[in-house]
């Protein structure tokens, strides 16, 4: 059985979902092929953060670009998508972060991203139960949080009332002519994006995108405890480093009262089970920065397997390997926040828009191997 | 020993016969689990009180109040009070972390004063002023006739007992009874009490009505319908095993209960499972089973096999239970669109019936994903759509950041 | 052991006995609501077992105290959450 698509889409994660509708509203016949739960990968194990980070220009640039798209379509999203602006404020422990504060409000502010600089009596004003005795803190105001899977849920039923089809199937190869189905099934396509996340090496197996383990939990209800996504300074080191397990404070309110407790990183670790000494030390970390958490009740943990490529930068463009296989893939941590704009630079590139951004440093043409995996 | 409920107890006294150390751990202040609960401080039945004093005379530790979250590594348990946390190190363990009652959703259910049949119990044991309250017993199950007698006895006015199964389904059940005279005994005994009150079978309730709390709960038989008014609804759909900790520490399960050989050893070498989480049996088997286990465990084999013979009795009761009280297909329709299926998050029965899995469920509507951990509401939605349930990870019980953080610990392990 | 415990409900004073749990007080002092579901409906206990979670109430300032499975106290302070 075979049908004739103009794209097909291989995993309907959040990127994946959001490919397949910019498609259908380009006018490409665009089918996404998903073998388990819409939004149910690394999508749904995320914290669902969409911020503004400034790794390198060209991170700043698409998570920029992509946080505006999100602002610009808020109103039409549904409540159980529980989209919030609840800024983010990056917390500095001390002088030599407040350094760091000052850096990046001159960054984001010459990239007009509304932002603020916090003193240590802000900050207290602003999250009280943060401990006593921090320098500070740079508030990112357009930064906001939402619950993944109703998000990439939608974009999917978006797309589908724009003409595209959903298939539960399970993609077992590609080939320039389509996809072959692991029950003997193909669909012709004319071009196959992969959006399988950290699967994706599996159907392109020289891709450099390799599996980055994070830890999360979640715990009841305590609403007020809690009112910005809280990230501290040292988290881009966690981003950074190269073998070591890392924990950063991460926590985030949710639009249920609950507070969602990152973050971690570890790579070379393939099962999914919960490792207690990553998750003890995320706790812990998150204690120093909030005493209070100690006392909250965590209700669940689990974890994801984020995508990480050596330069930290997703890949949106055509294969250079391979005819008609392109990639949007290789997003780490920020899949949700760059979702909308990952769509958006791939369709420009494949029916030949002026994108609103450069899209070169996101080429899988870029020279990857240069870079140690960082 | 996990669980200081009838198996737990005999578990404990048996492994204490040997020459091993043993500790017996329970959540609730005092020992008994559900069906002996209070008996332990107010001691009321014969088997009950013979166990509790033997724990009380033996040398088995015990720590009251203390829930298990986790097992981080073989051999070690986290568990948490209200205000310390424990670890726990073991060379052999005996689950008896019993059961808990199925609940299904229909209109109200969720109204203040509508409970479980074992919950109302439970509740009035705790303390609950139950004297001069009209409750109805409703549901399936071996709980509701004694929990209907017990309320009696303590002052309720017990309005109406419908149970769900059929008339054909009791009597046969009846019959088994008749074999096992220690249990028709107990049988007749809760009949005498509660002569006079109306007992309905193939009766179910339809609808819990009210304001702020219960009122009146609509029930149906057959064709017909009927409206009582009430202060409480005692209502549960029989038990469903508790094998979280089971699962969490890799033990093999079988038709919802843990999976055990004939001395109650699970697939994990060290790890004996007794009583309700290896299937709905009965306090008999219950206590047979952790009899058993305890002898076993501590390398008492001549004991353990001597114990076989009755305990396999005891298990022939067992299987009369499941086909007694299976639930009829109508209990699958009793939800409204808007009734709620999960409570902790308040899920409505139609946005579940668009979910193709539970997995699918938890995603998107949340359901399960409270604090219960889909304890209330997984039973309910794998009768209603056959969902099965997902894999286990820590925490089993919701448990404080601090407890997780393990570095702290309140005191210094306890070690058996 | 005392012949009977000082408690406080809602501010009310309640007098229970000892091993009562502080599930039974709030019934005892007159309530029948312990807290309010996420959507804001009137809860109280429905296991009685401390599974449900239908039962929490605060508890000498501490938050989602599952009150079937404690005992009251002398002096303790017992709020719902209604």
């Amino acid at each position: 059985m075979s049908q004739n698509f103009d794209v097909v889409v291989v995993g309907a994660g959040i990127v994946g979902a959001a490919c397949a509708l910019e498609c259908a509203q380009a006018g490409l016949k665009v089918a996404m092929i998903e073998q388990g739960i819409v939004g149910g990968g690394a999508t749904a194990a995320g914290m669902g953060h969409i911020v503004a980070m400034d790794d390198s220009d060209a991170q700043f640039a698409l998570t920029r670009y992509s946080q505006l798209l999100w602002l610009g379509i808020k109103k039409e999203l549904p409540k159980d998508v529980e989209f919030e602006t609840t800024g983010t404020i990056w917390v500095a422990a001390d002088e030599e972060e407040m350094g760091e504060v000052r850096r990046k409000h001159s960054y984001y502010s010459s990239r007009r991203a509304p932002c603020e600089i916090l003193d240590s009596n802000s900050l207290e004003e602003a999250e009280p139960n943060l401990r006593k005795g921090l320098a500070g803190g740079f508030l990112v105001s357009e930064d906001a949080v939402l619950y993944p899977p109703t998000a990439a849920r939608w974009l999917s039923a978006q797309a589908q009332s724009c003409g595209a089809a959903l298939m539960q199937r399970q993609v077992t190869a590609t080939t320039p002519a389509g996809v072959d189905f692991s029950d003997g099934g193909t669909v012709s396509a004319g071009l196959t994006i992969i959006a399988t996340g950290a699967w994706a090496p599996e159907l392109a197996s020289d891709l450099e995108v390799k599996k980055r383990k994070g830890h999360l939990a979640i715990t009841d209800r305590y609403p007020g405890f809690i009112h910005h996504q809280l990230v501290e300074l040292g988290y881009l080191k966690s981003a950074h480093s190269i073998t070591s397990d890392s924990a950063a404070f991460n926590v985030q309110p949710r639009a249920t009262g609950q507070i969602l407790i990152g973050s971690s990183r570890q790579y070379g670790a393939e099962d999914n089970g919960i490792d207690h000494r990553m998750m003890r030390s995320m706790l812990a970390r998150a204690c120093e920065y909030m005493p209070g958490l100690a006392a909250t009740a965590v209700v669940r943990c689990w974890t994801g397997f984020r995508a990480a490529t050596p330069d930290k930068l997703p890949l949106i463009g055509p294969s250079t390997k391979k005819r008609n296989l392109w990639f949007a893939t290789g997003h780490e941590g920020l899949g949700i926040t760059t979702s909308l704009g990952t769509a958006k630079l791939l369709v420009d590139q494949i029916v030949g828009r002026t994108p609103a951004i450069p899209f070169e440093p996101y080429l899988p043409s870029r020279h990857l191997r240069e870079h140690v995996y960082a | 020993m996990v669980g200081g409920g009838p198996a737990g107890m005999a578990a404990a006294i048996s492994a204490a016969e040997s020459s091993s150390s043993v500790l017996l751990v329970d959540d609730n202040p005092a020992l008994g689990g559900q069906i002996w609960r209070g008996e332990e401080a107010n001691p009321s039945l014969r088997a009950a009180r013979r166990w509790n004093e033997r724990v009380k005379r033996s040398a088995i530790q015990v720590l009251r109040g203390l829930r298990i979250f986790d097992q981080p590594r073989p051999g070690v348990l986290l568990a948490e009070s209200s205000d310390a946390m424990r670890e726990i190190v073991y060379s052999r363990l005996i689950l008896c972390t019993g059961a808990r009652e199925r609940f299904l959703p229909f209109p109200g259910w969720s109204l203040p004063n509508v409970m479980g049949a074992g919950g109302l119990q439970a509740l009035v044991k705790s303390g609950v002023p139950i004297s001069d309250k009209k409750v109805v017993v409703a549901g399936t199950g071996p709980l509701l006739l004694p929990v209907a007698a017990y309320l009696k006895r303590h002052g309720a006015k017990v309005q109406l007992i419908a149970e769900q199964a059929s008339r054909a389904a009791i009597a046969r059940f009846g019959k088994a009874l008749a074999r096992h005279p220690g249990k028709l005994a107990q049988a007749l005994g809760i009949f005498g009490t509660l002569a006079g009150i109306p007992y309905r079978l193939g009766c179910w309730p339809v609808e819990a009505k009210g304001d702020d709390r219960l009122r009146s709960v609509a029930l149906q038989q057959g064709t017909k319908k009927c409206e009582v008014e009430c202060d409480y609804l005692a209502c549960g759909f029989h038990l469903v095993p508790n094998i979280e900790l089971a699962m969490l520490i890799g033990c093999k399960s079988r038709n919802g209960g843990v999976l055990v050989n004939e001395v109650q050893q699970t697939s994990v070498p060290n790890i004996y499972c007794a009583g309700e989480p290896t299937g709905i049996g009965g306090v008999d088997l219950a206590i047979a089973e952790g009899q058993i286990a305890g002898f076993a465990a501590t390398g008492q084999k001549q004991k353990a096999d001597r114990m076989l013979r009755a305990s396999a009795r005891h298990r022939q009761f067992a299987t009369v239970l499941d086909s007694t009280f299976a639930l009829r297909p109508e209990l699958k329709k009793l939800s409204r669109e808007n009734t709620l299926v999960c409570r902790c998050e308040d899920v409505r029965f139609d946005h579940l019936a668009q979910c193709r899995s539970w997995r699918e469920a938890k995603l998107y509507t949340r359901c399960g994903m409270g604090p219960c951990q889909g304890r209330i509401c997984g039973p309910a939605t794998e009768f209603l759509f056959g969902w099965g349930a997902d894999s286990v990870r820590p925490p089993v019980f919701e448990a404080r950041v601090e407890s997780l953080m393990a570095t702290e610990v309140s005191a210094p392990a306890v070690r058996v | 052991m005392p012949d009977a415990l000082a408690i406080s409900l809602n501010g009310k004073s309640l007098s229970v006995r000892p091993e009562t749990t502080v599930a039974a007080a709030v019934y005892i002092g007159g309530e029948s609501s312990f807290h309010r579901s996420v959507s804001g409906e009137p809860r109280g206990p429905l296991c009685g077992m401390g599974i449900c979670f239908e039962c929490r109430v605060t508890v000498d300032g501490v938050r989602h105290v599952k009150s079937c499975q404690m005992l009251c106290k002398q002096g303790m302070q017992i709020t719902t959450d209604v």
